[in-house]
């Protein structure tokens, strides 16, 4: 892939300066949730990521926040972000219109074993909007089908109406050596589905786990039940991966809020192989 | 490698400052200033604070009178130079609107050329650590790089050490050996001082040359061998650095954290007057009528709660995990980082502590519970 050897030269630009992006279009995912899709300069390589990195995205005169990004990699001309809106500047991003402009900085971070996977089944387990950052994975795996053995993947959301990319998600489903199950924590009485936590989910997967990669985000709780049912099942560790989430001011490595143990999570993750951040997932307050 | 090494009398040490003026720099020193010593501008030797030393204890910081006649019978300015080079507050970008989208204006970093005239071998150690954190890695911090490029640095040897300092069980000090232009040790035992100067650089051996300097007689380099030896050898507190690693994993739960957070105020002194701590935020800043934004970057403090915050609440909530952090971080997780650990041995953090933390003590207390709960083997 190109991008490897944008990962490699640092960028041109500095690394605080964010790049005026225009807006296409904001679709209503969920009642909260929405997803952006802005186009950046042709060829810029604010635009050059690999599935699992995030950018930080600005909102003139009212802060940065970092997101994954939940287009698909091989699509240069724009780049998605799904948004859920829970504090100032979410909330002014899915507020904005198609032509507005907010600005964009990076893609920085660590990015899902789409490498390492090949030849393997790949299990994605998502909890809530982190099937946002797995969403890149997916494209590239569907993209490179032949590459890959079984795909599953797994969603875990509170309730029916938080179900992300809900017709995407049934048509992956109906692909050929494809199983997409997804449980909700609260059902309601219309509800025909799965109830219970994503990792209920496990027992309906067929999968040799000696010959499987695992993909996980979500909420950290969520991930450490997971990680830790999956290496029960036989699941080599080090095939196991997580997304972790941390304040992140800079995305590169200069403000110290992401710090998790010895990694810095915006540089050394957000994607970390299980053996990596198995010690520090059960410090509390680490 | 022997360096360059001059015998400098007080009029030639005058001159150095004069030069330095001359060449564009512009000179800080250590300076009293609201009762402390402080870095500020320096016009000549007179802003020096000569008849001053201080007193540093635990929690305790002041200037008293002094007879000894030099220039530098003190230790550090209560900030490291982090404060001259990594700014406590600089502004990173600025922003326009303009036709419905907003334009980016270009900011090139102030590249004042600055000399810092008395950095003490803790001070240049901590400058060693900040490029490491700031210029080693993937992305280079502009703002810092412009300025510590255009730095000149004259330190001063410790011939003798504050009761607080730890920088010999650091090898940080109390001799400086690496990362000055001119590295001086002061002589003033017998009336006008008189100064050993030695060469960390091209641009210090011409300026000393410039200024008159005498080649050094071996027994003068021998005596300041000797007073920093002595210096060394008169420092209480240490840190075993090598230890941090293992025993900040060991003791992730211990209870000592409980006890240090019942003294501790949360209110992010020893992380301000740190020389290496390098956390920042950044803030927004707008235009009254909206047209124009800013981003501004402020030192921040792992003591702070809001430093973790993400949506649903912060991680570190207990005062006991704040501490534990700057603890872990600054000793153990720097070294996994960037290998080397995040302390100088300054004694800064003892001192403007107001109830008076000791990060050496508590460090001990920790090495003695991780050495009760297990005790070596035969």
């Amino acid at each position: 892939m190109s991008t490897a050897s944008h990962a490699a030269a640092p960028p041109a630009r500095p690394v605080m300066e964010p790049v005026p992006v225009q807006i296409r279009s904001v679709v209503k995912e969920t009642h909260d949730t929405f997803t952006l899709t802005v186009a950046p300069p042709p060829g810029d390589p604010v635009s050059a990521f690999e599935p699992g990195q995030f950018s930080m995205l600005y909102v003139f005169g009212v802060g940065e926040l970092p997101i994954s990004i939940s287009g698909d990699p091989a699509v240069r001309e724009s780049l998605t972000y799904t948004v859920r809106s829970v504090g100032q500047v979410t909330y002014q991003l899915v507020t904005r219109r198609p032509g507005d402009y907010i600005g964009i900085r990076g893609p920085f971070g660590t990015s899902w074993p789409l490498k390492e996977a090949r030849g393997k089944s790949v299990l994605i387990v998502a909890g809530g909007i982190g099937l946002a950052p797995l969403r890149p994975a997916i494209y590239s795996i569907l993209r490179h089908r032949g590459d890959y053995n079984r795909l599953v993947i797994l969603y875990g959301s509170r309730s029916p109406r938080d179900l992300l990319y809900r017709k995407e998600f049934a048509a992956w489903g109906l692909l050929p050596d494809t199983q997409a199950l997804c449980t909700v924590d609260y059902g309601g009485v219309s509800w025909r589905g799965y109830v219970g936590v994503v990792t209920t989910l496990f027992r309906h997967v067929r999968m040799q786990p000696q010959e499987t990669v695992a993909m996980i985000c979500g909420p950290e709780i969520m991930m450490r039940y997971a990680a830790r049912e999956l290496e029960a099942r036989g699941l080599p560790p080090a095939q196991i991966y997580l997304s972790m989430e941390r304040n992140m001011k800079c995305g590169a490595g200069f403000c110290g809020h992401c710090q998790l143990g010895p990694y810095f999570v915006c540089k050394h993750g957000p994607v970390f192989a299980y053996p990596e951040i198995k010690p520090y997932l059960d410090l509390y307050e680490l | 490698m022997r360096r360059k090494s001059y015998r400098l009398d007080a009029t030639g040490l005058a001159a150095l400052i004069g030069r330095l003026h001359e060449q564009g720099y512009a000179v800080y020193g250590p300076r009293v200033d609201d009762d402390a010593l402080h870095w500020r501008r320096i016009r000549s030797v007179e802003d020096l604070p000569r008849g001053w030393t201080q007193e540093l204890a635990p929690a305790r910081a002041r200037l008293v009178p002094d007879s000894s006649g030099g220039l530098f019978h003190h230790w550090t300015c209560a900030e490291g130079l982090k404060a001259m080079l990594h700014l406590p507050l600089v502004r990173v970008m600025a922003a326009r609107r303009e036709n419905g989208a907003f334009r980016i204006l270009h900011n090139p970093p102030p590249a004042a050329k600055c000399a810092f005239f008395g950095a003490r071998p803790c001070d240049l150690a901590a400058l060693a650590i900040l490029d490491r954190v700031l210029l080693g890695d993937r992305y280079v911090d502009d703002i810092y790089r412009a300025r510590r490029e255009n730095a000149f640095l004259v330190a001063v040897h410790c011939t003798e050490s504050a009761p607080t300092c730890f920088c010999a069980s650091l090898g940080t000090g109390p001799r400086a050996r690496s990362g000055f232009d001119i590295a001086l040790a002061e002589f003033a035992e017998a009336g006008e001082p008189e100064y050993f100067a030695e060469a960390g650089s091209p641009a210090g051996i011409d300026l000393l040359e410039a200024c008159g300097a005498q080649p050094a007689p071996p027994e003068m380099a021998r005596q300041v061998e000797q007073a920093c030896t002595r210096a060394a050898g008169a420092q209480k507190r240490s840190v075993n650095a090598h230890a941090a690693p293992a025993l900040i994993d060991a003791l992730f739960e211990s209870p000592h954290w409980d006890r240090v957070a019942r003294r501790c105020l949360a209110c992010g002194n020893c992380t301000m007057v740190c020389p290496t701590c390098f956390c920042v935020n950044y803030e927004d800043r707008n235009s009254l009528d909206g047209q124009e934004a800013e981003r501004w970057r402020l030192w921040d403090s792992c003591f702070s709660q809001s430093f973790t915050y993400i949506h649903g609440g912060s991680v570190r909530t207990s005062l006991k995990s704040r501490y534990r952090q700057w603890l872990s971080h600054k000793l153990a997780r720097w070294q996994a980082q960037f290998g080397t650990p995040g302390c100088t041995g300054c004694g800064r953090c003892i001192v403007w502590c107001p109830v008076g933390i000791d990060i050496t003590q508590e460090f001990q207390e920790l090495q003695a519970a991780a050495a009760a709960a297990a005790p070596p083997r035969e």
